[in-house]
């Protein structure tokens, strides 16, 4: 079994009465793709830090490649980061910002700047060098800090939230990009962010982050099919959950269930209700409808035919039994 | 038609607003200097006493030829300038610690401890200063003083413009962003290579901008002299003598440029680093 790239025993972190993060175990895998998902506030940043060594942790062990970096300084770590706000430094070149981590550690000067070029080039910035980055858009300083962290050949390349400033079609042009250029180079990445459709969509596995603690860690189908609590059912996606009398009328159980929208058909059988919303959204439309038995579900449809559900509608909703998930331990089934 | 009414009523509102400021810039404070340039170039009536209105370069000849006005301007040059080195040297970590170390509560009460001696008189702390560095005075007794002279100007008048210096600095350092100390640790900058290669350099404008306070201050500066400067004489000093005992006010003028000239000099330079919008 090889070493992972990033162990986390029993790691916490105060600030004073606050506790930020509340006891973390955690493996990241060598050249894996991993999201760190959770609301603002949950501690995913606070956990990033402790891993760059820009925060110490109040107990609890950081190891990189099997060594304990717990007590060292950023600088003797091998890792870098992309910071959400870029943090290119304004005074220096694009080319000179990416050169910044080999001018440090001594790469003589011809090797340095062929290097950095080179790593302008894979992230499409190739003629850019001679700019400040207050001369370039958001998404080229998003590729300036991604150069000069790739620059130096991290063995883990750390990411807070770096696509949250850029717009939708670049952010999402971005998430192919960043998956493309991990692909590449074949380091671990660790991406933070609170966009579950983002962690979804680029990450090999996926870790929630709740309250300072992690919820459930997971491929994003186990993630998203299976969530181990109401917390990441309600945070990863849209979920209906059933509790209590409407569970038990529902699927003749007992317990916390939940059923997916994209689940879910309109039909002419199945559970009675009224529909209380209908939001158009492009490819789909989303229905709100109120279930006799108690409980408010969304439902997705794709928006293949005509003559829709209207609002105040009696409709009638069906789904398998296979996608209803049982959240939280005790199976009763 | 109405429009081009209502633009010229706005002008002359516009005129109205600014006409007593441009008069204040223009007479109190142009005009001044300009009557002081002027009147370099007259002379003073040897017998009578009486200043004589004609041009005359002499003032500026006995400056440029006479040695000691040379080694007058040289000496208050190098105290200007040991005084604003002094005080960057100071500033810096001081600025810093307020800035990036001290917690927001301790950051107030600090930015406070700068800013009170300001309102003490400066005559007061220069003879504070003046009993601190006697011979058997308090510095003494305990780790020795300069005594009156050269070394006490550049210490008063450091202490008296630290905070000059102080306050740019930790202006420049409170709008830096502590992620970019972060990228550079990140990327294996220890402390001192992210100051010299970060923090510095965005700082450059800051320090120039402290650096026109300590460094003009401190060149024109004659009391501090007096009081602590011994046998020590600079620039304001030479002026304050014509003026009042050798009652030569074209000559006090002509040497009044000296600082005038060596400022427009150096704030000429100074520009070109930005360091005029951190003021």
């Amino acid at each position: 079994m090889s070493t992972p790239a990033i162990r986390l025993s029993g790691l916490r972190k105060t600030f004073g009465p606050v506790e930020a993060v509340a006891g973390i175990d955690l493996e990241i895998t060598d050249g894996e793709f991993f999201s760190m998902l959770g609301p603002s506030g949950s501690g995913k940043t606070t956990v990033l830090r402790m891993i760059a060594g820009f925060d110490r942790p109040t107990a609890g062990t950081v190891a990189l490649g099997g060594r304990d970096v717990t007590r060292l300084p950023a600088y003797e770590r091998d890792v870098n980061t992309v910071f959400q706000d870029y943090a290119l430094f304004p005074h220096l070149s694009v080319i000179e910002n990416v050169e910044y981590g080999l001018k440090v550690r001594k790469v003589p000067r011809r090797e340095r700047r062929a290097r950095a070029e080179q790593a302008l080039e894979a992230v499409q910035l190739a003629g850019f060098g001679g700019r400040k980055p207050s001369a370039m858009s958001g998404g080229q300083r998003q590729r300036v800090a991604l150069a000069r962290a790739l620059v130096n050949r991290p063995k883990v390349l750390l990411l807070d939230e770096p696509l949250g400033a850029l717009d939708l079609k670049l952010r999402e042009q971005m998430q192919v990009e960043l998956k493309q250029i991990q692909r590449d180079v074949g380091i671990t990445f660790v991406f933070v962010t609170h966009d579950q459709d983002e962690a979804l969509t680029m990450s090999d596995r996926v870790a929630v982050f709740d309250a300072g603690r992690i919820a459930q860690v997971g491929t994003p189908e186990a993630v998203y099919e299976q969530p181990a609590t109401p917390f990441v059912a309600g945070f990863v996606g849209t979920s209906n959950l059933l509790t209590g009398a409407a569970a038990r009328s529902l699927t003749g159980r007992d317990g916390t269930f939940s059923v997916r929208p994209e689940k879910i058909t309109i039909g002419a059988e199945g559970a009675p209700g009224t529909v209380s919303e209908v939001i158009y959204a492009g490819p789909v439309t989303r229905f709100v409808v109120d279930l006799d038995a108690g409980a408010r579900m969304v439902v997705v449809e794709q928006n293949r035919r005509t003559g829709k559900a209207q609002r105040g509608e009696r409709v009638q909703l069906t789904w398998q039994q296979e996608h209803v998930i049982e959240i939280g331990g005790n199976r009763a089934a | 038609m109405d429009d081009d009414q209502g633009i010229g009523r706005r002008r002359w509102q516009l005129a109205a607003l600014l006409s007593a400021p441009l008069l204040w810039l223009g007479v109190a404070y142009l005009g001044a200097l300009a009557v002081l340039f002027l009147s370099a170039f007259w002379t003073v009536n040897g017998f009578t006493g009486e200043v004589v209105r004609e041009f005359s370069l002499q003032n500026f000849r006995t400056i440029v030829t006479e040695e000691v006005y040379r080694n007058v301007t040289l000496r208050s040059l190098g105290v200007a300038v040991a005084v604003t080195l002094i005080c960057v040297a100071l500033a810096l970590p001081m600025a810093y610690y307020m800035a990036k170390v001290a917690s927001p509560r301790a950051r107030h009460w600090l930015v406070i401890a700068i800013l009170t001696p300001l309102w003490a008189s400066y005559l007061v702390k220069a003879y504070a200063w003046r009993v601190l560095l006697a011979n058997d005075g308090p510095l003494d007794s305990v780790v020795g003083t300069p005594g009156y002279g050269l070394i006490a100007v550049i210490i008063v008048l450091t202490y008296l413009w630290l905070p000059y210096m102080i306050l740019p600095i930790y202006a420049g350092l409170e709008r830096l962003p502590d992620s970019l100390l972060e990228a550079s640790a990140d990327l294996g900058g220890r402390a001192g290579q992210t100051f010299r290669g970060v923090v510095l350099p965005i700082l450059v404008p800051s320090i120039f901008a402290g650096s026109i306070f300590t460094f003009s201050l401190s060149l024109g500066d004659y009391i501090t002299v007096q009081i602590v400067g011994g046998k020590t004489q600079m620039i304001g000093n030479l002026v304050y003598a014509n003026v009042g005992a050798a009652n030569n006010l074209p000559f006090a003028a002509a040497i009044a440029t000296i600082p005038v000239i060596i400022m427009v000099v150096y704030l000429t330079a100074v520009r070109r680093s930005g360091a005029l919008e951190e003021l």
